[in-house]
């Protein structure tokens, strides 16, 4: 290496440039999964697969949205790209998520015109109606202000990661897969907001009064994490899901330990009610999954041949 | 700038300044990069990682307080510097160094 090139840019010696065509996630290829064998292990049903996939990467999808709102918003430019980068790395699962979906069961895309060069997972993201998204409520609550938002992340990361830490043994390999990767990413994702959530309950007695109230708000739908749905235990009969009410126990336990940091009891509040018992996963949503969509979806759906 | 919290609690409103040091993966040692606000050591070590390694460019990061920095000064730049300036022969440039001697 040469010194010069050292003290003109400081980057000129950090940035690996033979890896420069994969920089950064989706600039590169255009199929996530080109040169994956994505053929279905015995056993296992492509639409439960296809489903169990979409209610994942809606999760992801749709926290990313969230986070992204904080762009020009957060209270530091250093938060402000925490933020962004958790979300993009949650982007990525959900790209991944929803390229597997499509590849296991081609009928949920929805129909684009004829010579429309919108990938499947696209499509996916941007051309589901409402009722077909299978996002948690929990993520698609408004951002409320940066404590209301570090609860949220707290409570979504760590029901994510002992998830994804599990599936990193699904028989569907591209699951595996997609899951031991999102694994380091949650690892941060939960780190960062459990750090957050303590200095906030231990600054001063207005960050604390607001970290109760985002308490209060979040709490009610961190039930609906655990709940069993019929597609999930199908697959986990056949080795390739997670049952989402084993985590309950690893989730009170990580959770626990933030709060006697933060010198908090753990929150005794009911959980938000279901509709005719169903909720995110059966595609029940609160009000703000609607505007969420609208306003992520306008551009896409003006210009559904549109090459981006 | 300083104000008083709801509780008393004397508040800064500016979190310190910090210089970020980084390692490239083929790089031998640190290089000072930039600089950014963090309430704390911890934070801002965190920080760094978010704002300076997300293309990939890092493995090793040092934070440090800017206030710890002791930096030589412009106006003591002549007698710092300037006699070093015609001592061509203080340069290894004299004699071949051999191969098997790396990062020279």
């Amino acid at each position: 290496m040469n010194r010069h090139d050292d003290q003109a840019s400081p980057y000129a010696g950090l940035v690996d440039a033979d890896a420069h065509d994969q920089w950064a996630f989706g600039t590169s290829f255009d199929d996530p999964l080109a040169g994956v064998d994505t053929t279905l292990a015995d056993g296992i049903d492509g639409a439960d697969l296809a489903t169990y996939c979409v209610m994942l990467a809606d999760d992801a999808l749709i926290c990313t949205q969230r986070l992204a709102q904080w762009c020009t918003n957060a209270p530091e430019i250093e938060e402000e790209l925490a933020l962004a980068n958790i979300g993009l790395d949650l982007l990525g699962q959900a790209r991944l998520l929803l390229a597997r979906a499509a590849a296991a069961d081609p009928t949920i895309v929805p129909a684009l015109p004829e010579g429309s060069p919108v990938p499947a997972e696209d499509a996916l993201a941007f051309f589901r109606d409402e009722p077909a998204f299978r996002c948690v409520r929990l993520v698609e609550l408004a951002n409320g202000d940066f404590a209301h938002s570090i609860t949220r992340l707290l409570a979504f990361s760590t029901f994510r990661l002992a998830a994804l830490q599990r599936l990193g043994g699904s028989r569907d390999p591209v699951l595996a897969a997609v899951a031991t990767k999102g694994v380091k990413e949650l690892t941060y994702h939960r780190d960062y907001a459990a750090r957050w959530f303590i200095t906030l309950a231990g600054g001063t007695g207005e960050s604390r009064r607001r970290l109760e109230q985002a308490i209060t708000a979040v709490w009610p739908y961190v039930d609906e994490l655990f709940r069993p749905n019929p597609v999930e235990q199908r697959l986990v009969a056949v080795g390739a899901a997670v049952d989402s009410s084993t985590l309950r126990g690893e989730f009170d336990s990580v959770v626990g330990q933030v709060f006697r940091a933060s010198e908090w009891s753990p929150p005794t509040v009911l959980p938000a009610s279901l509709v005719a018992s169903r909720s995110g996963r059966d595609g029940i949503h609160t009000q703000a999954l609607s505007y969420l969509l609208a306003e992520m979806q306008s551009v896409a759906r003006a210009h559904p041949t549109g090459t981006w | 700038m300083t104000h008083n919290g709801s509780d008393g609690i004397e508040v800064s409103a500016d979190w310190p300044l910090y210089e970020v040091f980084v390692r490239g993966k083929r790089g031998l040692n640190h290089v000072h990069v930039g600089s950014l606000h963090a309430a704390d050591d911890e934070m801002a070590l965190r920080h760094a990682r978010d704002v300076y390694t997300r293309r990939n460019e890092g493995v090793s990061i040092w934070v440090v307080g800017s206030a710890n920095i002791v930096a030589s000064s412009p106006a003591e730049k002549d007698p710092f510097f300037a006699p070093s300036g015609d001592k061509v022969y203080r340069h290894p440039t004299f004699y071949d160094i051999p191969d098997s001697v790396p990062h020279m």
